[in-house]
Order: C-alpha cells, then sequence, then structure tokens
C-alpha cells in the first residue's frame, strides 16, 4: 500500500472505540445483529434440530452411530458440487450443466480405468491412440477434471463474450452434457469401477490402528485426524486474533475465541467417537472437510473471494475499481463445474459404478437447494461456503430419515420442497426486519 | 482562498466534439492546491465531457493538458490514477455487500502472504484515514456499506479517493440525493480535503452548496468557459447569469476554424 500522505489524529473516536471491544460490547453486537434480523446460521441450527428431534421420535434408528456414519457418506458427493454453486449463487449467476457435468466426469473415469475395450466410443479412441493399459486412478481423474474445466471454461466464456444470462446457457449446457453422458455410456448401460482408490473414496474408513514403517501402532486415525482439525483451527484463529492485536484494530475478546476452539473440539470429538462406534470416520468425510476449508479460505481471505463477493453485490463498481470481471466470472463458472465433476466422482465412487441415470434426477436441484437452505443468496453477494455443507445436512437427514421410515420418494420431494421452501421464507423476512431496520 | 496555491491541473484550450455536435470549445479550466474549484453549468454545458476528458474516460481532440506545470497525455483512467487523479461518482460506485474496509481497497486489497488478505492493516489504514477526514459519524468500519445512510456514503467514497496519494479530487454532485444535515456533512468533509492541500472539484446544481464551499467558480455554457469567478467578489445572481446568458466567444456549434 502507498502511504497516505495525511496525519493522522489520534483523539478521533473510531480507532479508540475499536480498540476497547469488550465482551459486553461484543454480545450486545451480535443480539442487535440477531434482533435486527441478522440471524446468520441460527435458522438452520434450529431446522437441523428439529429434523433431528421428529426423526428420532419416530423412528430410534436415526441417532445410531451406523445411521450417523451412513449421512456423512450420503452427503459428500452433493456438499462437494455445492461448494462450487456457493460461488456461481455469489456472482448472482446459476449454473443448471452441474448435474450432468458431475456425471460427465464420473463416465470419464469409469471408462479410462476401464481402458481400451472396444465397448465404448472412448475405449475405441484409447486403442486407436495406442493406450494398451487402462489408465491409473490419477491420471483418469486428471483427465475427467480437466475436461470438465474445460466445460465451464466454454460456458463461462460464451456467457460472458455475448452477455447472455447464465440460466440459458447452462441449461443449454444441461440438454447437451445429458446427451454427451449417454453417448459416452453407449450400449452397456453401466460402467462398473473397479479401481480400489477410486472406490475407496466413498467406502473407505479411517482404521483403528496406524501402519507406519512396518510396525502396527494402537493409534487411532480418526483421532489423529480430529487432533489435526482441531490444531489448525485453533491455530487460525489465535494468529488472527494476534495480527489485529498487533496492528490495534478490534479483537474479539479472548474469551469467545476459547469458546469457540472449545466448541469445535467438542463437536469434532463428538462426531469422531460417534463414528468410531461403528465403521469409524469415513475417508470422504476428510475430503469433504479439506474441500470445505480450502474454499471458505478462498471466499473469505483472498483476493479472488473478495472480487466474487465484489461482482455480486455491484459489477459496475467492481468494474470500476480495475477488476477484471469477465476473468473473475469465467474462473467461478469452471470452479463450478471442476467442483460438479469432483462430487460426481465421489457420487460414482459410492455406487461403485455409472450408468445412463447419472447425474440425472433431482441431483441439480438438491445441489442447487443445499447452499441456498444454507442461507446462500440467489441474488448475488451474500454467503458462505459453509452454507454447502449445512443445507446438504438438512437435505441428506430429511431424506435419510424418511428413508428409515420406508416413505416413498413422492413424500420425499414434498418435505424436501418445503424445507427448500421454508429457508427461502425464513431469509426473506429476516431481510424485510433488515429493511427496516435500516440494514438493507 | 486566495490565487497564491500552486496549479496542479491545467486545461489550455481543450475541445471534443462528438460527430456532429461540439461538446467543448477551447476550454481553458485550472485548479489549484488547497482550492475548491466548482464546476457549474446547465445539462448540456460540458461539465461532464471536460471530467471525462481529464479522468481518461474521453480523449481532447485539441488543447493540452498539463499537470504539476508540465505536459501530460492521460489515456486511461490508469494513466489519470497514477497522476494522483481519483473522481467520486455521482452513483457512489460502492459495493454495497462488502463492508467499509473492503471497499475503501476494492481492486487494491493488501496482501500479508502470496495469497492472503491482511485484513489487519487494510482495517487499521481505513480507520487511520476516516480519522484523518474527521469522518466519526461510522459506527463500525466492519459494518456493510449497505448499513449506512447516503452521507456516510458519500463519505466513504471520498475517503476511498483521498486514500491513494491523490492530489486532485473530483466530486460529481456529491449532494445531489442527500438530506440538509447529511449535505453538511458531505460539504464539511470536502473543505477539510482542501485544508489538506488537495485540489478539489466540486460539480454541483446548487449553487447555495456551491456558494457556501468552494473558493472558485467555473461556469461553462455550451461548452465553452463563460468566466471563472471568485466566490467572494460574486454574487447568485451573477452566476446565475453567467450559467443561463453569458456571453460566448465563439458562435455555438460552430467548429472554429
Amino acid at each position: 500500500m502507498s502511504e497516505t500522505q495525511i496525519t493522522p489524529s489520534t483523539d478521533n473516536s473510531i480507532l479508540k472505540e475499536a480498540q476497547s471491544q469488550s465482551l459486553g460490547n461484543y454480545v450486545s453486537g451480535y443480539l442487535k445483529r440477531l434482533r435486527s434480523g441478522d440471524l446468520g446460521s441460527l435458522p438452520i441450527i434450529f431446522g437441523l434440530l428439529v429434523i433431528t428431534i421428529i426423526f428420532q421420535s419416530l423412528n430410534e434408528n436415526f441417532l445410531t452411530p451406523r445411521n450417523f456414519v451412513n449421512l456423512i457418506v450420503q452427503m459428500a458427493g452433493i456438499t462437494v458440487i455445492a461448494i462450487g454453486v456457493v460461488f456461481v449463487l455469489l456472482l448472482g449467476e446459476i449454473d443448471l450443466s452441474i448435474g450432468y457435468v458431475s456425471a460427465v466426469a464420473a463416465v470419464m473415469v469409469a471408462l479410462l480405468l476401464r481402458g481400451p475395450t472396444g465397448i465404448s466410443g472412448v475405449g475405441r479412441l484409447m486403442e486407436r491412440m495406442g493406450f494398451e493399459e487402462p489408465w491409473s486412478w490419477w491420471a483418469a481423474m486428471a483427465m475427467a477434471l480437466l475436461l470438465v474445466a474445460l466445460i465451464g471454461m466454454v460456458q463461462g466464456l460464451i456467457i460472458t463474450r455475448f452477455q447472455l444470462p447464465s440460466f440459458v446457457v447452462t441449461l443449454a449446457g444441461l440438454l447437451v452434457w445429458n446427451g454427451v453422458v449417454l453417448i459416452l455410456i453407449g450400449a452397456g448401460g453401466t460402467v462398473i469401477i473397479q479401481d480400489q482408490i477410486i472406490v475407496n473414496i466413498a467406502n473407505y474408513f479411517l482404521p483403528r490402528e496406524l501402519a507406519i514403517f512396518g510396525a502396527t501402532l494402537p493409534v487411532n486415525v480418526g483421532w489423529l485426524v480430529g487432533a489435526v482439525i482441531v490444531i489448525i483451527f485453533a491455530a487460525g484463529r489465535i494468529s488472527r486474533w494476534l495480527s489485529r492485536r498487533n496492528r490495534g484494530v478490534s479483537s474479539t475478546p479472548v474469551v469467545i475465541i476459547v469458546l469457540q476452539i472449545a466448541l469445535v473440539t467438542l463437536v469434532t470429538g463428538a462426531i469422531i467417537y460417534v463414528c468410531n462406534l461403528d465403521r469409524g470416520v469415513p475417508l470422504v468425510g476428510v475430503v469433504m472437510l479439506i474441500l470445505l476449508t480450502f474454499f471458505s479460505f478462498l471466499a473469505s481471505r483472498t483476493r479472488f473471494g473478495r472480487y466474487v463477493y465484489a461482482i455480486g453485490g455491484n459489477m459496475e463498481a467492481a468494474r470500476r475499481a480495475g477488476i477484471n470481471v469477465t476473468r473473475i466470472r469465467i474462473t467461478v463458472f469452471m470452479l463450478s463445474s471442476v467442483m460438479a465433476g469432483m462430487g460426481g466422482i465421489v457420487l460414482a465412487s459410492r455406487l461403485r459404478s455409472v450408468d445412463t441415470a447419472a447425474g440425472g434426477g433431482d441431483l441439480l436441484l438438491i445441489s442447487i437447494a443445499a447452499p441456498v437452505i444454507g442461507g446462500t443468496s440467489l441474488f448475488g453477494g451474500h454467503g458462505r461456503v459453509l452454507s454447502a455443507l449445512l443445507g446438504a445436512l438438512v437435505i441428506a437427514g430429511v431424506n435419510n430419515g424418511m428413508g428409515l421410515l420406508g416413505l416413498s420418494a413422492g413424500v420425499k420431494f414434498v418435505v424436501t420442497g418445503l424445507v427448500l421452501l421454508s429457508a427461502v421464507l425464513v431469509d426473506a423476512i429476516s431481510r424485510r426486519g433488515r429493511t427496516q431496520s435500516g440494514i438493507a | 482562498m486566495t490565487d497564491n496555491g500552486v496549479p496542479i491541473l491545467q486545461l489550455k484550450g481543450v475541445s471534443k466534439s462528438f460527430g456532429a455536435v461540439q461538446a467543448l470549445t477551447k476550454v481553458d479550466f485550472e485548479t489549484r492546491e488547497g482550492e475548491i474549484m466548482a464546476l457549474v453549468g446547465d445539462n448540456g454545458a460540458g461539465k461532464s465531457t471536460l471530467i471525462k476528458g481529464i479522468s481518461g474516460i474521453y480523449k481532447f481532440d485539441e488543447g493540452e493538458i498539463h499537470f504539476d506545470g508540465k505536459p501530460v497525455h492521460i489515456h486511461n483512467p490508469r494513466d489519470a490514477a497514477d497522476l494522483g487523479i481519483e473522481i467520486v461518482y455521482q452513483d457512489l460506485a460502492l459495493a454495497d455487500n462488502l463492508d467499509v474496509v473492503a471497499n475503501m481497497f476494492l481492486g487494491r486489497e493488501v496482501l500479508q502472504r502470496p495469497f492472503r488478505l491482511d485484513e489487519a492493516s487494510m482495517e487499521e489504514a481505513a480507520i487511520r484515514t476516516l480519522d484523518s477526514l474527521s469522518v466519526t459519524t461510522v459506527r463500525s468500519v466492519r459494518q456493510a456499506v449497505a448499513e449506512l445512510s447516503g452521507g456516510q456514503r458519500q463519505a466513504i467514497a471520498v475517503a476511498k479517493a483521498v486514500m491513494w496519494n491523490s492530489r486532485l479530487v473530483i466530486l460529481d454532485e456529491p449532494t445531489a440525493a442527500l438530506g440538509v444535515a447529511q449535505t453538511r456533512q458531505v460539504l464539511d468533509l470536502v473543505r477539510r480535503l482542501a485544508d489538506k492541500g488537495l485540489a478539489v472539484v466540486i460539480i454541483s446544481h446548487n449553487l447555495h452548496d456551491i456558494f457556501e464551499v468552494a473558493d472558485r467558480i467555473t461556469v461553462l455554457r455550451l461548452g465553452q468557459c463563460v468566466n471563472v469567478y471568485h466566490t467572494s467578489e460574486t454574487t447568485q445572481q451573477e452566476v446565475v447569469h453567467a450559467i443561463t446568458a453569458g456571453k460566448l466567444e465563439h458562435v455555438p456549434g460552430m467548429v472554429p476554424a
């Protein structure tokens, strides 16, 4: 930053006020935000509690360790896809192609792993290009993700270059990629995935013993991962607090930080404990957490994230500030496609196969509904990456619970729809509260 | 304020036409350090064209631009910013959903490590700038701009402009949508900018505001500079007359030979 030529006056108020943020100030500030209608994550946490109580009282299997582990595995694919959707929604755009883009990635991985067999077009192409072996898991995955990144880039280029609504362009994408999936799978109908590592993504559980250097230590890997999570979280909070205090700008009271770290420790510990009562911590849960952390950082702590929010809030202001709006928008559509691809691979891993129905059904709608239920605005500029997880948890919870009750798919759709509607209603009503109190 | 200030920006005989329309004809214009220059004129007088020429959005057809006494060429907004020319637009150009700090640093964020935003030092610098301008009505620099009143938003937009070593700040209708008390705040802020030694150009239709805050007044009419008045030596009637019926050197609409 260039130095300002303005000499700071020390006797002025904002700086002083900022430095002296006490616990009382913090709490009263929070309560004030609540009263003015800025509810944050409270409605969804309340919603999750209600869902848990209802389903547990109707079926005692809902809150069992076995079902909890199932729930994590069930929600993982949607969560990963929904992370990409968050960024698209933050821009105030939509991406309707993600369902079938996820299937394109899954089919590509499956076909590349099956190798040059001649049953499918991809197999014949591999033959003609001189491959004699199936691709390794990482090469197949890299190729598939590269391909969907390209899809996102093309869609983003069309949207920005011709100034078309993303709704229409990605709607066309939905049809095109649906067709491509059918063409790729070809006559076989189903492609089985036999590669152990790809299958493990959604079917592996962290072991209770640590095999290292030929020795087997009685260390539960789940607890080890949990410890790492808590340490990273605590280090992040503390370093941020220190840097803010050193700069003399308002920092969160120490008590609150201690409470936050304690809460994260408690929740992490509880989750790992419950998982260990069953098969252990699912690997896919850890993958999901790593992706969530990375993309939360990207959204809230980097220039890229800041520009995404700015474009969603006021595209003209962003442009005048010298931000390359076109490049950011194209990047977000690529990101959305890549996350869809990753989610598609997770879903395929869980089923150990890909068939012609991949990417269809309610996948697209659920992936967009999840961040919205989690509190991300459809109109751009407002929302968090975490909303992908919270919304996916609600949707998967409702689905799982009704599955246990043996309810039909029809009832599931009706209830999921009502949950989405109530989430949007809560958001609209709280926003009206904010407008009335001058916090639009 | 007197004529003692050092001229920062001088335009000499600039003209601009759009096809057959002569928007500016041989206009002279200057701004000085520590001085508030008002730019007035009826709709279509050429105020916006003049400003857009200075900010690099348009290129003048003829005439010279001098900055700090040296001839310069301003081809794009980047050039203007490099010289220290900042413009506060009428529609503010703030992102409502971002907080005050994020808006003030938008497009020029400070990084801590290769990727990470240095929020603490940006917040500190924002607070220092606001403090130095005596903008004390903003409760917290971490509240979203959407929560602020019109006057506060204008203050943030101005503070954003002065944070970057700016020498000349151009304000386009800064009080247009504001109430009485908020207009007062913004005019005080404009005065403080000049007191800090910046050159300020204020465009306004409100002569009352201009007589309250400006040192000199440049009147444009039909793309020509009618006169430059010292606020202390003229009256609103005289300025109104200049705006509506001031004497023109060139025949309007004719490209001078």
